[in-house]
């Protein structure tokens, strides 16, 4: 056999144009990297604080710059099939049918896996274990293998543009179109390696974040003490756990079926593809609310800091979430009522999903009543919650519609499903995420982003999505389906060319974003974080430095309520030092989990390949990785008093430089957090 | 910042300039939604579907509507630099407001799950229409990109064409001999899923004559985009005529025809077949189920599941 198994110089996108400038763009932007590290001699630097780092701030950060460089990818995608979309009418458009198709299953695997998912993991990273007043994440070892194996996904992602075609049956991947007799050639096989080599990332970030919030919090924070963004990562976790398997499951059996000749989905040899489609929505379903869990933790943080108010119906937020959370596994079925399942089991599913409407109507509401005799500042992470509060009951709404199995039967499989979840994973999700990295990055970095730029990028968004999605929903009802390449309806066209619009001020956003960050690191000394904390914020993630020190908290924060660093200020306890300082135990650096990540991500290169060898090669690799680190003991070291005391007299020193609130100079600012105010 | 005291003002007027831009969107919108084929039903089925939305979407009005009245009342009133509203930092709970945001949803989602079962129920696709009524039965075949109709009363085949007449039920078996496809007339009802080796059933019944598309809406692949066809309800007599203009116009659909026909082919036009392969739909599931002996179907009423 070969030694490059089925990879040939044929592999090159040189097909089209449009490919191989793709891939033109993804080498280039590759080098630009590379060559702008070694320009400011950075690589030392690089290589040891960030790529063998366990620290989970900067793990944390690593994720968001991946969130941020796919989102940019699977915009480009949106906005190639936006255009296709807007010109095919009687014509076939700049893009034929078979790259179309790459397009859409691209743009959907990246924006839920390698946008989202690390997005998601990367503000838990950041945030949760400072938000309970710890020291770091249960398992800093593994979460560094989490990392690296999402990358390892999403390289695999970008190299499917260079090398290669990528899969053509869309991100769900349904068998028998994805099986091997319908769809030969590496493409599905790309995104199953990338989706199940990311999925054991993804589990292992469930597991890491469940242990530390159940383990790792500061005495004092009981569980309904807990920030809600802490919660909702806590509910989310034990959804990942129990829902990423099915995924593992599918994706691992549908690549034995490609490539080892089994019929577990095939159409003959007693293959049943219907089983496919319930494993992939067993997983799918609570995957949005992995999703989108997070995004209302975030919200919850920013409407009660911007609105100046403690939140409302906390107790009644987090049933809500532990609700969901349930309800989340009993609603599978809802994603193809259409598949010949008797009026008795739709029924029962499509109620199932309308009582998800409850707790999540419930939220809006405990939402809307933050704001409520508040006092609301409108800063960017504000205008996005706004902006998710009103356009998300509409998704809701149809959501509800769909939920509905007689008007599914109508709607399923049109544009009018596609507006649905856009409607809820932008402005649900992606503001969420948004809103938090809006309002976490003086967090990770000392310094505030823009917000002149983070306001115009917000309403860039805001009515980019309706114009973009609002005529899906009417293209929907006018019977177009999803993922067409071309069409013949006259009536189509007009809306989709108010679509186009809207993916083009949409783009302006992303812009508006990329200036916003560029403006921010240039005028960064304009706006430092000198306290910690910018916003007058509530929990505890605004009590430490910002950057908080390697170690977070020098003495860990004894937690008497529920808002606790809001108390602490309350109280006049906040930013006491200790008489003295202790010795801190840290994990020390290692590549391990790096070089678990690369073998992770060669492991599947070869698998899509059939380089068996490599394939042998990497694997004996991943398991001399975990050898080697298992009979080390030699990972940890010891940060002395004197070490913390010299941080920590700088952060005072800071912090006696700051004024006492940096929020005060703001028109709407309602006071200092005072002993009880009288209400 | 400068432009501090500015800033309210600004946020209102795009708050209005966005509001104005996503209304004339849903403006433009409606103007020819009335028209399209799920708004403007053309059998009892999608009507009664449509109405189903249009009550669905009422109710939850009742939800809808306060949260963009608070959202834009309480973001303007509420504003940090109004300094007459009243300012209450520490509430956070209030009995009858839990009961009010957990009740209504409740409340609302009673009614729907109400009517959600008796429409379940009563627009199962697998259901006949009018049990009094004999359906005009066909049997639809989704291949690599087309579709084959058979009329075994009538012992001819089309290729992406369906005629009925007006008024009587029509019962569609379904098969796929290839990817899983989905089948949907949006005027008429619809869909389901066409899946190898199984059969699946829907039941429509036009009640006005016209010429309504339908398709393929589940993505298969390359032709993907051109896999439909026109339904054609028509009056009795028309419809007698449509099936002897192809029982004399058509060639044999004998196995090698079918063979041939079944090859992956996109914009196929209107092809018509006199002479059909017995039991072809059977054959064409047993290709697939061969071996598995609980799928193969005994009987036309066969289902995919239970």
């Amino acid at each position: 056999m070969d030694i490059f198994g089925r990879l040939t110089i044929d592999s090159l996108p040189l097909y089209s144009a449009v490919a191989a400038s793709g891939a033109a763009v993804t080498v280039l932007g590759g080098l630009a990297v590379a060559g702008a590290i070694t320009y400011f001699g950075a690589w030392r630097m690089v290589m040891t604080q960030w790529v063998s780092s366990v620290d989970h701030k900067k793990i944390g950060i690593m994720y968001i710059m991946l969130a941020l460089v796919m989102l940019v990818r699977g915009f480009v995608d949106a906005a190639m099939m936006r255009s296709q979309q807007a010109i095919a009418y009687n014509s076939d458009g700049y893009l034929p049918p078979d790259h179309f198709d790459q397009i859409f299953s691209s743009h959907g695997t990246i924006m839920i896996f390698f946008m989202a998912m690390p997005f998601l993991s990367g503000l838990a990273n950041l945030i949760v274990p400072q938000q309970i007043g710890s020291r770091d994440v249960a398992f800093p070892f593994m979460n560094s293998v989490s990392l690296w194996l999402t990358t390892a996904g999403a390289g695999l992602m970008l190299l499917s543009l260079v090398i290669g075609k990528f899969s053509t049956a869309g991100w769900t991947g349904y068998p028998p179109y994805s099986g091997v007799e319908y769809t030969p050639g590496v493409g599905v096989d790309y995104w199953l390696w990338m989706v199940f080599i990311a999925g054991f990332g993804t589990t292992m970030t469930g597991i890491n974040f469940l242990v530390t919030i159940l383990k790792n919090r500061a005495p004092g924070m009981t569980m309904f003490r807990l920030p809600l963004f802490t919660w909702t990562i806590f509910v989310t976790s034990v959804l990942i756990i129990f829902a990423f398997p099915a995924l593992t499951v599918a994706t691992g059996m549908l690549i034995l079926d490609r490539n080892f000749g089994f019929h577990f989905f095939t159409n003959a040899m007693g293959g049943n593809m219907m089983n496919y489609i319930n494993l992939f929505w067993l997983w799918g379903h609570p995957e949005v609310y992995i999703l989108i869990l997070p995004a209302f933790g975030v919200f919850s943080e920013v409407v009660s800091v911007f609105s100046q108010k403690r939140l409302f119906g906390y107790v009644s937020l987090v049933c809500a979430t532990m609700a969901i959370g349930l309800l989340s596994f009993t609603v599978w079925l809802h994603h193809f009522f259409t598949m010949g399942s008797s009026a008795r089991v739709n029924s029962f599913f499509g109620t199932m999903t309308t009582i998800i409407s409850v707790p999540t109507g419930v939220k809006v509401f405990d939402w809307l009543l933050t704001m409520y005799r508040g006092r609301i500042i409108f800063k960017p992470p504000m205008l996005f919650t706004i902006g998710f509060l009103v356009t998300f009951v509409i998704g809701g709404l149809s959501g509800v519609l769909l939920a509905l199995p007689p008007i599914d039967y109508l709607m399923h499989n049109t544009t009018f499903l596609v507006a649905h979840f856009h409607n809820m994973i932008i402005p649900g999700v992606l503001f969420g995420y948004l809103a938090g990295y809006m309002y976490w990055f003086p967090k990770a970095f000392g310094f505030k982003l823009n917000e002149k730029w983070g306001t115009r990028a917000f309403w860039c968004w805001i009515v980019g999505f309706y114009l973009a999605f609002m005529p899906l929903y009417v293209l929907g009802l006018l019977g177009m389906p999803r993922r067409m390449e071309h069409y013949d309806i006259a009536a189509w066209q007009p809306h989709l060319i108010v679509a186009w619009v809207g993916a083009f001020i949409i783009m302006l956003g992303m812009i508006c974003l990329g200036v916003q960050l560029v403006v921010s690191i240039r005028d960064r000394k304009d706006a430092l974080d000198l306290t910690g904390d910018p916003w007058n914020g509530r929990s505890l993630e605004w009590a430490t430095s910002s950057p908080a020190a390697p170690y977070n908290f020098a003495v860990l924060p004894k937690v008497e309520a529920r808002e606790a660093w809001w108390d602490m200020k309350q109280r006049g306890v906040a930013y006491q030092r200790p008489e003295q300082y202790e010795d801190i135990v840290m994990p020390k650096n290692t590549y391990v989990g790096f070089v678990i990540g690369i073998a992770g991500f060669v492991f599947g290169f070869a698998m899509i390949w059939w380089m068996w060898w490599l394939a042998l090669l990497s694997l004996a690799v991943i398991l001399g990785a975990i050898v080697y680190r298992a009979s080390d003991d030699d990972d940890e070291f010891v940060m002395t008093a004197s070490e913390v005391k010299a941080i920590e007299d700088e952060r005072f020193a800071q912090l006696a430089k700051a004024p006492k609130n940096e929020l005060a100079d703001e028109p709407g600012f309602a006071g200092e957090p005072a002993a009880e105010p009288a209400t | 910042m400068i432009v501090r005291h500015a800033r309210p003002l600004r946020w209102n007027t795009c708050a209005a300039a966005a509001i104005a831009v996503a209304a004339l969107t849903l403006l433009c919108g409606g103007c020819t939604v009335l028209d399209g084929p799920v708004l403007d039903p053309k059998g009892p089925i999608a009507l009664t579907e449509r109405n189903l939305l249009f009550k669905a979407v009422a109710i939850m009005m009742i939800v809808i509507v306060p949260v963009f009245i608070m959202a834009a009342v309480f973001t303007r009133y509420f504003r940090g630099t109004n300094r007459k509203a009243r300012y209450t930092p520490n509430f956070d709970f209030y009995w009858p407001a839990e009961i009010v945001v957990w009740g209504i949803p409740a409340a609302i989602v009673v009614w729907l799950a109400f009517h959600l079962w008796e429409n379940t129920y009563k627009l199962d696709p697998y259901t006949e229409i009018d049990p009094s009524v004999k359906p005009l039965q066909v049997q639809a075949i989704a291949q690599d990109w087309k579709w084959l109709f058979v009329y075994p009363e009538h012992d001819i085949a089309v290729v992406n064409e369906l005629a009925m007449p007006v008024g009587r039920p029509v019962s569609l078996t379904i098969t796929s001999d290839t990817v899983m496809n989905s089948l949907v007339i949006p005027a008429l009802g619809g869909q389901i899923y066409a899946m190898a080796g199984m059969q699946t059933r829907l039941n429509l019944l036009a009640d006005k004559a016209g010429t309504f598309w339908g398709r393929n809406v589940q993505y298969s692949g390359t032709g993907f985009a051109d896999q439909q066809f026109q339904t054609h309800a028509q009056s009795k007599e028309e419809f007698d005529a449509w099936v002897e203009k192809v029982k004399q116009s058509g060639t044999a659909l004998d196995a090698a025809a079918y063979d041939a026909l079944a090859k992956p082919s996109q914009k196929v036009p209107v092809t018509y077949y006199s002479g059909v392969e017995p039991n072809l739909f059977d054959c064409i599931i047993g290709k697939y189920s061969h071996g598995d002996s609980d799928r193969t179907p005994k009987s036309s009423k066969a289902e995919t599941t239970e």
